[in-house]
């Protein structure tokens, strides 16, 4: 997997762990919600979640947790960003990570949803480079919507707000 | 007529230079085909059954002549010279190189208009009542929420990969004439007891394999509210609507399963949480919009004009198109005139080149320089004074578009079919020609009243048979087509799904079907005036069946 976020490719300092693998013994590390118990608290946390998790479910674990990864099975599957945007709405405030086959046409509506980086397969990330990312980001400088995390919009660039 | 600023033309130019970019990233390999597909969808690009299909967004199927005039010039220098107007008051053309198509959308954008979201699994073209501005039981022009709502669908971050498409319409009048119930969203204008104004919030209608009619979400949601609520709807479907079967992924589906009312409790949920404030549109945005849909300034006339009444007794051609062509008009001494794209043999709602520009020519001179096109299929002219009825109807007739038609027997809805489309199972445009020329006779048509026939060439029903009067379903049985028939459909704000006759019929004698329900309606009805929907209602299916199934 290869991390992409805003100033290009970057470095993963966080520990992935699956279902079964052992948990490091130190260091920042991501688990599943599942096995968050298994993690000592005072330890830098992220927590892998499906997209079919309630963002609701998460409000009480906010105080721990320094990174969510959220689960995109596939760039065509969509629950993801809703459930940054509600994330975002709740409070959560610390790093938002898009996990899976994510594509650099996606990145700008990925950031306005308040994901702040993409881990994505060693192949996907092969095809589409860092710059491509950064281009397709740029590409549309504004958009219409507003109430979201990133950019300006145009209805509030139209009335100078 | 809403007017691109400085922000809307860079959001379709950069959107342009955006799907250029993925073409050449995809002819390098950084996109796979996989990938490419929903971006080139999203963009209005198909791939048809003989070659690719560019379908562009007319939205809420409002056009001035410019635009018209921009649309014959596309389907001149990169199409076969026509183009097909589609029950999404779009236009698609059905012969474009996919290496021409960015130069097709730089044209677009040079007259404010785009192919952006006329396919794929995103918000599409919102549509609206084509009489908008005209009709006299409107509580406010719908084409303003219409622009808000397209301006906040396009490129939406959130709601751009959706479980699959989703259609909002928007009508101002409780006379429903952009069959609002059949859409994901439904919005009417509405006033309140205390005299404000406001929308009424249908969701989870639709057509295709699950047909449904919307139900009602709001009663009555205040006007500020409007995108925030869209928000909430669209967050709960896009969260919880199914994705594991392509077919049972519409929001329709979604609201049946777990009803209206818990669909409802979940969308207020998540609007009371919502920061209203930061998602609405300012107050001087809407105000912005609206100036653009002020009514025009139409000089007073007399309600009755000598010089309709002298054409009308010169010329019975003209009187007959006058009386079926025509919608009243809130400004005294002016129509709204219908252009028939069903003329008798022709392909329904296809326009020439040349008729487009003569569309054009006569909505520049005599319309107000407006055109609108009709989920119906065809084109309206919407400011006509009776004084110039006349010359318009002359200037349609020099191109073969003066079809007294308008809701008649032969203004048929269809599909593509099997002609065209990739995914039909039968053929639809032949269909529609066959049963024009059955009853090609204006007197006859005329005998015959209200009539809606609508015919779709797979179980998808973009022809919208589901709503018809009369609707016809090509399907394939065992490599032969097999056309079922079903009564009673209605697309209006009594809508209704038609019922099923029995068994289908094969492609040479649907004509004498649909003849034998006509001639056993014409028996039936208890006075000339009750219309063949009415008559199905008093007397059902039986009779009907009886007449098309029985061996005499």
């Amino acid at each position: 997997m290869q991390l992409i976020d805003l100033t290009g490719r970057a470095q993963d300092r966080w520990a992935h762990v699956g279902d079964e693998d052992p948990i490091p013994a130190e260091g920042p590390v991501i688990v599943p919600a599942a096995r968050l118990f298994e993690v000592a608290e005072g330890r830098e946390t992220g927590i892998h979640v499906g997209n079919d998790t309630d963002p609701e479910d998460l409000v009480p674990l906010f105080d721990r947790l320094q990174l969510v990864s959220v689960a995109f099975p596939s760039f065509a599957d969509g629950r993801g960003f809703s459930i940054g945007r509600k994330l975002r709405a709740l409070g959560f405030d610390g790093t938002l990570r898009a996990s899976g086959p994510v594509i650099a046409d996606q990145f700008a509506y990925l950031i306005a949803c308040g994901f702040d980086e993409v881990c994505i397969p060693d192949a996907l990330a092969e095809r589409q480079p860092p710059e491509q990312w950064e281009a397709a980001r740029r590409l549309i400088s504004a958009g219409y919507q507003r109430g979201l995390g990133a950019g300006r919009s145009i209805l509030d660039a139209r009335t100078g707000r | 007529m809403y007017r691109y600023d400085e922000f809307d033309h860079r959001f379709v130019q950069e959107r342009v230079a955006e799907f250029r970019s993925q073409v050449t990233r995809r002819l390098d390999g950084s996109l796979n085909e996989n990938e490419f597909k929903p971006l080139r969808l999203m963009n209005g690009l198909y791939l048809q059954l003989h070659a690719y299909m560019l379908r562009v967004a007319i939205p809420y199927g409002t056009l001035d002549s410019a635009r018209m005039r921009m649309l014959a010039h596309i389907a001149e220098k990169w199409d076969r010279g026509y183009g097909h107007f589609t029950t999404r008051q779009n236009i698609q053309f059905n012969w474009p190189k996919l290496s021409d198509v960015p130069d097709i959308l730089d044209a677009l954008a040079s007259v404010e208009m785009h192919a952006i979201q006329t396919s794929g699994n995103c918000i599409r073209n919102t549509t609206s009542d084509p009489y908008a501005g005209v009709a006299a039981d409107e509580v406010e022009d719908p084409r303003i929420t219409a622009e808000l709502i397209r301006q906040w669908s396009s490129l939406h971050p959130e709601f751009t990969f959706l479980g699959r498409k989703f259609k909002i319409a928007v009508t101002g009048s409780a006379e429903d004439r952009t069959a609002l119930k059949v859409h994901d969203i439904g919005i009417q204008i509405v006033r309140n007891t205390a005299g404000e104004t406001g929308y009424r919030v249908l969701v989870g209608g639709g057509l295709g394999r699950t047909p449904m009619i919307a139900k009602e979400l709001r009663a009555f949601l205040p006007r500020e509210d409007l995108l925030p609520y869209l928000e909430a709807a669209l967050r709960v479907y896009n969260l919880h609507g199914r994705r594991d079967n392509k077919y049972k992924a519409r929001i329709k589906i979604l609201v049946h399963e777990i009803g209206i009312e818990e669909y409802a409790r979940q969308v207020e949920a998540e609007f009371a949480a919502l920061d209203r404030d930061a998602i609405a549109a300012p107050v001087e945005e809407v105000a912005r919009i609206a100036a653009y849909f002020a009514p025009p300034k139409l000089a007073a006339r007399p309600a009755e004009s000598t010089a309709f009444e002298r054409a009308r007794q010169v010329d019975p051609g003209f009187a007959a198109w006058a009386s079926q062509n025509t919608f009243p008009h809130r400004v005294p001494g002016y129509v709204a005139a219908t252009i028939s794209l069903k003329p008798i043999g022709g392909a329904p709602g296809d326009a020439t080149a040349e008729q487009m520009r003569a569309m054009a020519d006569l909505a520049e001179k005599y319309s107000r320089d407006e055109l609108r096109v009709t989920h119906e299929q065809n084109v309206v002219l919407p400011h006509v004074a009776l004084d110039d009825l006349h010359s318009v109807y002359r200037g349609l007739a020099g191109v073969g578009l003066d079809a007294p038609n308008k809701g008649l027997v032969t203004d048929i809805v269809a599909c593509p079919g099997l002609d065209y489309c990739a995914l039909a199972t039968a053929r639809s445009i032949p269909v529609a020609q066959n049963i024009a020329r059955r009853f090609g006779s204006t007197a006859r048509q005329k005998e015959i009243g209200p009539l809606s026939i609508k015919i779709s060439g797979c179980i998808n029903a973009c022809g919208h048979h589901h709503v018809g009067h009369i609707g016809i379903l090509g399907l394939d049985k065992a490599g032969v087509e097999s056309y079922q028939i079903t009564l009673g459909g209605d697309a209006t704000e009594t809508a209704a799904l038609g019922d099923r006759t029995g068994p289908g019929f094969g492609y040479d004698e649907v004509a004498d079907v649909i003849e034998k329900l006509v001639d056993r309606y014409i028996e039936l009805r208890e006075v000339p005036q009750e219309t063949f929907l009415q008559t199905y209602r008093r007397v059902g299916m039986e009779p009907f069946k009886e007449a098309i199934y029985a061996t005499h």
